[in-house]
């Protein structure tokens, strides 16, 4: 029997060993090598992965509970400033492990088939594994630098990935648009974690003679060295709002306390690491204001859209605010923040995709809505029912996805929904799979029944998070829940206008295509097939353990809720048409899509064409891309432009090396002239200089 | 002290003496018959003579001849590196001898005999010895300028090199008399203590002047381009690699013994000939097309380099311009014996252009002569930069903070060239078909550039030690 560590071990370093065969090997084993190596690896950390986190859940919970460290190797020690390479093994970790090799290992699978003809298919497994391993080192970080590691390696391999077809423009472009905007969400987080080492800093009287911290502060807050980069050190500070001393100050006082001066605002540190990393989680999980990479990142291959951007990698701000729990619990301005950008989110990513023609878009507006309801939920406390819905939401999406990529696989690679419609009857199976993450994405189940525990993994979830809103005493709660039981009913619409749009009705696809339309083969099929069973009871099965009668075992100390907050608990004091009214929500919104697609078909395109101005607002996504290409692209464009043209070209270069390199050329070309062949000119030459430095020599000595 | 004495101390130069002679001899009996016997013995005795001289490197200082002849480790250094250079280049040139119709016994002979002239300068102790030993270089190598007579380049070649250099002999002539009668004796030894004199001072201006000209550096540099460009490439090969470290060696020697005590005069004009040297070497070679030109204002620039460390002085100086001159005459030669390789019809090519796709016709070489260009020019981690580091260091700490800029700057505008050469063999498309390459020459190719690197890098400190020691003496 090998020990926990040693699984958890294999799990995060044997996707990196799988990514270095495939990517440095690809030319000695080929591409089926690559494939077998790296999907059989993945597979492997996934089989482990899930034997940890089933013995987890239904085992008992005491290795969650507390979390413990298995160090690899020093990375950075100097003084207080320490980080490892490390694997954090905790409840959240268990949890992000499962999912995300999980996934992974089913989107190998998957795309064995799916990239079947893409001559550069080897290079595509060494980049799903190279990403497995960067988001392994994200989720099992026991310090922010480690964290930031992996954060920027998933980066790394989004948009490796999404520019995956480097030939075609789009893709490309899509791929530097995701890697800027991330850009702008890590520099906030990056700040975040400067921040963090600002402040948690132990206070002078704390120090013994060597400047190292004494005994007694490791004591008091039960760590065994001081590092204000692990996660240990800052949050045990936090939670005991223990003295500290930020660089810079003169006098300890309490880290709660501790104000900062930034941007010439007075505000409380806290509340600004919180806002910081916020920024970076934002960026990440493509949160309003940052998220307009996340639809276009669809160009990359339909598994990466799956595996990155649906079920994990986007997901990882959520885990990100999950994890700092300890933080988020003593902010007031910070988690409002994740409120309010979460709810706006959830309902404005909802609007859009109601507009949206091209399949995958509106999977991905999907997406960004459902990322929002997990931020207003950590935002309102409840951490663990947002981990719960992330959970849920990487199976359904990635089904989803998976689905969406089998009918565009199967129609000749055909992706707007206006080109589609009767699939159903030549493809039976990725629509009744699409139906079940439908389903499961609307949250459909029976609600207000008590002892009556029946739905789609979505419906415990999402309702987990509306119900916990509307429990909520926060000041942003009611927003936040009436915001979720709107975009409840917008996602039910735009997802079954999907489903009609695809699958039912008349086809409007060219007839050739839909002649040849065909299910997909059974090794894309069975990925689908397994993650249809997570939709349908990664909800039921483990809504004890999340959020209900375990979650405190559960969690352990991986999450942290103050003793003021039991919006957990409230949630089930809420009355009953709180209960319901998601699921009116859905209901309606399933009516309102079958008759505007179903029975009055007619109607919505009439509405596109006649260009209406909701419409337009909406299938512009707002505007946003507009208006930042307006403001940021040109502006920074302009301003490049001011400085490569004006700055760089004429002064810099004009004045520096090429001047230089003229003058150089110029004085050459001189000095070859004076050499004219003429031998007594040489001669001349070398009296001139007898003559020179005699005088050189007589002045010397005279003066 | 007998004869017998005095031939073993001066046994390197009495060795090629007694061989040369004989060589002569057997040349004029037997005919052009005795041609690849002539080389074969050649190409022994500087062998032999280079070991003879690395026996005199470790006995200290050996006379011979009533002090006329003085052999210290510094010029035992020296004397190793001129005849194992001269084995080297006698060696290799034979295929492009033959190619450009110059195979004649005479052309070994001429480069023993140039070699021993550079040799007995070395240890020439007397202002007489020196320019006996300046004389027998540099007759012989106006000869081999010419060598291809019937060619008018080459002809003209040595035409200039022998009329420009007759006047530099005179220069240095008139100079070793001035010094001779302001001090009475052409003794090193009697000079080094004699007083400052206005004429002493200006015979050693005319001293430096025909010294600075054998080592061709600036402004007295003015043959160089004509010469390397005109004279054969197995010459070339020779003139910018034995005679080249000989010179410089001897420069630095005379200096150093003769005129030490009065070194804040000599000192500023040889900054200012180096700063010249440096200056003139490195935009000189920015506009050639001609590579043999190239190399040619590259030598100068390079001598000008080396010349930092005597501007520096005895103390901090001396093993400095040792261990430079050592990696750049390795590097020069096997550049050059490159050139010899690149043939096309049995014509020797010349222009950069020439070079163009070598990278895929003669990738071996061109690989060679790409780390060698790179350390020629200083590149780290090619031995070339550590020369260069070890003479910008006694720049600095001869307080000649100005100079070390120079060389600095110079060395920044002579990448312009050396990439541009390295640009030429790796990128660009070759559009013609070269002769096959003689395999000796490949292998002094390959063999320089794995000298340059990796070993002399590797090594790096033993050369810096033995050059110390060398200059403890």
């Amino acid at each position: 029997m090998i020990s926990q560590e040693a699984i958890a071990l294999i799990i995060v370093f044997a996707p990196a060993i799988a990514a270095a065969i495939a990517g440095l090997g690809q030319r000695v084993l080929g591409d089926r090598g690559a494939m077998a190596v790296t999907t059989a690896v993945v597979v492997t950390a996934a089989l482990l992965a899930a034997y940890q986190f089933l013995a987890h859940v239904f085992g008992d919970h005491e290795g969650g509970a507390h979390g413990h460290t298995v160090v690899i190797a020093n990375w950075l020690s100097v003084g207080n400033f320490i980080a490892d390479w490390a694997v954090r093994i905790d409840t959240l970790s268990v949890v992000m492990m499962f999912v995300v090799t999980s996934v992974s290992a089913l989107v190998h699978i998957y795309s064995i088939s799916y990239m079947e003809h893409d001559p550069h298919r080897a290079r595509f497994f060494a980049y799903l594994s190279l990403f497995t391993f960067a988001m392994l080192m994200l989720v099992t970080a026991d310090n922010f630098i480690q964290m930031f590691f992996g954060w920027e390696g998933v980066g790394l391999a989004s948009y490796l990935l999404i520019g995956f077809w480097y030939k075609k423009p789009s893709a490309n472009s899509a791929a530097i648009k995701a890697f800027v905007v991330n850009r702008v969400g890590d520099f906030g987080f990056a700040l975040g974690i400067m921040a963090i080492v600002l402040v948690v800093q132990a206070p002078a009287e704390m120090l013994d003679g060597a400047g190292a911290v004494s005994a007694a502060y490791l004591q008091q807050l039960g760590v065994a060295e001081f590092s204000s980069l692990r996660f240990e050190t800052a949050f045990a500070v936090i939670e005991q709002n223990a003295l500290v001393q930020p660089v810079g100050f003169s006098g300890a006082l309490p880290i709660q306390d501790v104000a900062l001066d930034f941007l010439g605002l007075h505000v409380d540190a806290l509340e600004l690491i919180g806002v910081l990393l916020f920024i970076g989680a934002m960026g990440k999980s493509a949160q309003f204001i940052l998220h307009t990479w996340l639809p276009d990142a669809m160009e990359g291959p339909t598994p990466v859209s799956a595996l990155i951007h649906a079920a994990t990698m986007v997901t990882a701000g959520v885990f990100l605010v999950c994890r700092a729990s300890y933080l988020y619990e003593h902010t007031v301005f910070a988690a409002n923040m994740i409120t309010i950008i979460g709810a706006i989110t959830c309902f404005f990513a909802a609007t859009v995709g109601l507009a949206q023609n091209d399949i995958k878009r509106v999977v991905a507006y999907s997406t960004c809505s459902q990322l929002g309801y997990m931020f207003f939920a950590a935002g309102i406390g409840a951490y663990q029912a947002a981990m719960f819905h992330l959970f849920t939401h990487a199976f359904f999406k990635a089904l989803l996805f998976l689905s969406a990529g089998a009918v565009i696989h199967g129609l000749h690679d055909e992706q707007d929904m206006r080109k589609m419609g009767g699939l159903r009857r030549k493809m039976p199976i990725a629509w009744a799979m699409m139906l079940i993450g439908t389903l499961a994405l609307t949250g459909v189940g029976i609600p207000a029944v008590e002892g009556l525990h029946i739905g789609f993994a979505g419906f415990f979830s999402k309702d987990a998070i509306i119900e916990s809103a509307y429990a909520s005493p926060d000041q942003f709660g009611p927003m936040a829940f009436w915001l979720g039981v709107g975009a409840a009913l917008l996602t039910s619409f735009y997802s079954w206008r999907l489903m009609i749009m695809t699958f039912h009705g008349p086809t409007r696809a060219k007839q050739e295509y839909y002649d040849h339309a065909h299910d997909a083969p059974w090794i894309m099929t069975i990925p689908l097939a397994l993650l249809a069973v997570g939709a349908v009871f990664a909800g039921g099965v483990f809504y004890d353990a999340f959020v209900e009668h375990y979650q405190a075992e559960f969690w352990g100390d991986a999450i942290y809720t103050a003793s003021e907050n039991h919006v957990l608990h409230d949630r089930h004091y809420v009355p009953t048409w709180v209960l319901i009214a998601p699921a009116a929500a859905w209901i309606t919104g399933l009516v309102l899509a079958i008759i505007f697609y179903g029975l009055l078909p007619r109607i919505p395109p009439a509405i596109g064409e006649s260009g209406g101005p909701l419409h337009s607002f909406l299938s512009r996504k707002w505007y946003f891309d507009e208006i930042y290409n307006f403001v940021f692209v040109r502006g920074a464009a302009l301003l490049g432009d001011l400085f490569w043209k004006v700055g760089d070209k004429t002064l810099i270069d004009g004045g520096g090396p090429n001047a230089a390199a003229a003058i150089s050329k110029a004085t050459g070309s001189g000095v070859s002239r004076l050499h004219t062949g003429y031998l007594f000119h040489y001669a001349l030459v070398i009296l001139l200089t007898v003559v020179a430095f005699g005088a050189v020599v007589i002045w010397s000595m005279v003066s | 002290m007998n004869l017998i004495t005095d031939l073993q101390n001066s046994a390197p130069e009495a060795a090629l003496a007694i061989i040369g002679l004989a060589a002569v001899l057997i040349g004029a009996i037997v005919g052009e018959g005795s041609r690849l016997l002539i080389r074969t013995i050649a190409v022994a005795a500087l062998a032999g003579a280079a070991v003879l001289a690395a026996q005199q490197y470790g006995s200290g200082r050996l006379e011979a001849f009533g002090a006329l002849y003085v052999a210290t480790p510094f010029v035992a250094f020296a004397k190793i590196g001129l005849y194992a250079l001269a084995a080297i280049s006698l060696l290799v040139s034979g295929k492009s001898l033959k190619e450009a119709a110059v195979d004649r016994y005479e052309y070994p002979l001429l480069i023993l005999f140039a070699a021993l002239g550079g040799g007995v300068m070395l240890s020439a102790n007397s202002l007489m010895t020196l320019y006996l030993g300046v004389e027998t270089l540099s007759l012989p190598s106006y000869v081999l300028a010419a060598f291809r007579r019937d060619h008018v380049r080459s002809a003209e070649a040595g035409l200039k090199y022998f009329v420009l250099g007759a006047l530099a002999s005179g220069l240095l002539l008139y100079g070793c008399s001035l010094v001779y009668g302001f001090t009475g004796s052409a003794s090193y030894d009697v000079i080094a203590e004699a007083d400052l004199s206005i004429g002493l001072t200006f015979g050693m201006v005319l001293i430096i002047i025909g010294l600075a000209f054998k080592a061709s550096a600036a402004p007295l540099h003015v043959w160089t381009p004509d010469v390397y460009a005109g004279a054969p490439t197995p010459v070339v090969t020779f003139f910018a690699t034995a005679p080249k470290l000989a010179a410089v060696a001897v420069f630095a020697n005379v200096m150093f013994s003769a005129f030490n005590g009065h070194e804040t005069d000599w000192s500023p004009i040889i900054a200012i000939i180096a700063a010249l040297s440096m200056i003139i070497g490195s935009l000189g070679a920015l506009t050639q097309s001609s590579l043999k030109r190239l190399l040619a204002y590259s030598s100068i620039a390079n001598v000008g380099f080396a010349l930092i460390g005597l501007a520096a002085g005895v103390e901090v100086g001396a093993s400095a311009i040792l261990v430079y001159m050592a990696i750049y005459v390795v590097g020069t030669l096997g550049l050059f014996v490159g050139l010899l390789t690149i043939r096309k019809d049995g014509e020797p090519l010349d222009t950069i252009d020439d070079l163009n796709g070598l990278a895929k016709a003669k990738p071996l070489v061109a690989f060679g002569m790409t780390v060698l260009i790179f350390s020629v020019a200083g590149i780290p981690p090619a031995a070339g930069f550590w020369g260069k580091l070890a003479v910008f260091q006694a720049g600095l700490e001869a307080d000649l903070l100005w100079l070390v800029l120079v060389g600095v700057v110079a060395s920044v505008i002579s990448l312009g060239y050396y990439l541009r050469v390295v640009w030429a063999m790796m990128v660009k498309p070759s559009d013609s078909t070269l002769d096959r390459s003689d395999w000796v020459e490949v292998a002094a190719v390959v063999g320089a550039s794995v000298a340059v690197f990796p070993v002399l890098t590797i090594t790096i400190q033993s050369l810096l030690d033995a050059a110390a020691s060398a200059t403890l003496g």
